[in-house]
């Protein structure tokens, strides 16, 4: 059985005392990496975890979970999206679109 | 009646009745999380019902179905625990009963794989991962309800105190037991205790809850004597068979 000692009920700064948000990622039975599915709240990691079993893996989507609190992500912001992103949009040679990719090479 | 359709019963009542007062907390649940945990929970258990009474319809073998005995029975025929009949009351009451049973039950199927009897042991295997997750999940709830604020101490403290004399019951064992016992279809309940205690107790530590001294018992349940909250729960569940015989939907 899986448990843990000195499990608080922590509440973190926010003035509503809300429990902090998850983002939750999941991969599936055939997938090769996990993917985001939606977020979620709950005290800490392990609360994360099996909350993320109860709402995101019920009708057997997946057999990883991963959750990472969203305070710990770091985002580009949209507004250097311009300058971030368009440049690429050019730059057709970044493709290796001008090779004969040999047979029996898979998942290009 | 059989001693074997008798103890079939009592498992699926167990999990019907546990199931219902599981689906009352949809849509109350105290977070959005665990309202939908809990009504996996409570799907889980129907589920087992749904097995464990159609197995009751053919060891019968009167044309009746699962949905007759869910439905269709009087208050006496049931023979679930009295435990599992008791009030959701708070968050914290309805996590305490359900660890207390899901530890018993988890043992219980661990035992009952190894069943002579081919579709208890087949039930039983199937039920037996997701009840491992019960207890996880309950399991957990105690100790983090038990070792949090001073309330929600107070209010598992209390609860457990209040459960506690329907606990005994889970081991009731009589003639039928017995006989099927020395079948090899069931374990001895009353082996059960120890390592049911083990669980209880190392829990108990984590949550800094006191296990209760008092040893009160009740039993009634798997006679069909029960307290005065299923026959609530039976006008409730069996409201639209009742109404609207034969209905379906």
């Amino acid at each position: 059985m899986h448990m843990q000692k000195n499990k608080k009920l922590k509440t973190n700064k926010m003035s509503n005392n809300e429990w902090p948000l998850w983002e939750v990622f999941i991969r599936s039975k055939q997938g090769l990496n996990h993917k985001h599915v939606g977020s979620l709240r709950a005290s800490d990691e392990v609360m994360a975890i099996e909350n993320a079993r109860d709402v995101y893996t019920r009708r057997s989507e997946g057999i990883s979970i991963w959750v990472v609190e969203s305070n710990s992500v770091f985002a580009s912001d949209s507004s250097d999206a311009d300058e971030f992103f368009e440049p690429a949009d050019s730059k057709i040679y970044r493709h290796p679109t001008f090779y004969d990719v040999p047979d029996g090479i898979e998942h290009m | 009646m059989k001693p074997l359709l008798e103890y079939t019963l009592r498992l699926g009542d167990d999990s019907l009745i546990l199931g219902h007062r599981l689906s009352e907390w949809c849509g109350h649940g105290p977070i959005l999380e665990e309202d939908i945990a809990l009504t996996n929970i409570a799907l889980d258990f129907v589920g087992q019902a749904t097995n464990f009474l159609d197995y009751a319809a053919v060891l019968e073998g009167q044309n009746r179905t699962a949905d007759d005995f869910a439905f269709l029975r009087f208050d006496k025929d049931y023979k679930n625990l009295l435990l599992v009949e008791q009030p959701n009351g708070d968050f914290g009451v309805t996590i305490v009963r359900q660890f207390l049973f899901d530890a018993y039950r988890k043992l219980l199927f661990e035992k009952l794989v190894n069943s002579k009897d081919d579709t208890i042991a087949g039930i039983a295997e199937k039920s037996l991962k997701e009840t491992k997750y019960h207890l996880r999940h309950s399991s957990e709830w105690v100790i983090r309800l038990g070792d949090g604020t001073e309330e929600s101490n107070r209010r598992v403290q209390d609860a457990l105190n209040d459960l506690w004399r329907y606990t005994d019951e889970l081991f009731y064992s009589d003639e039928v037991d017995a006989e099927l016992t020395i079948q090899g279809i069931i374990p001895d309940l009353t082996s059960l205790k120890e390592d049911w205690l083990k669980i209880v107790d190392e829990v108990l530590t984590l949550a800094k809850i006191e296990k209760p001294s008092n040893n009160w018992k009740f039993q009634g349940g798997r006679i069909g004597k029960h307290s005065e909250h299923l026959g609530f729960i039976l006008t409730e569940l069996q409201f639209m068979q009742r109404a609207y015989p034969n209905m379906q939907w």
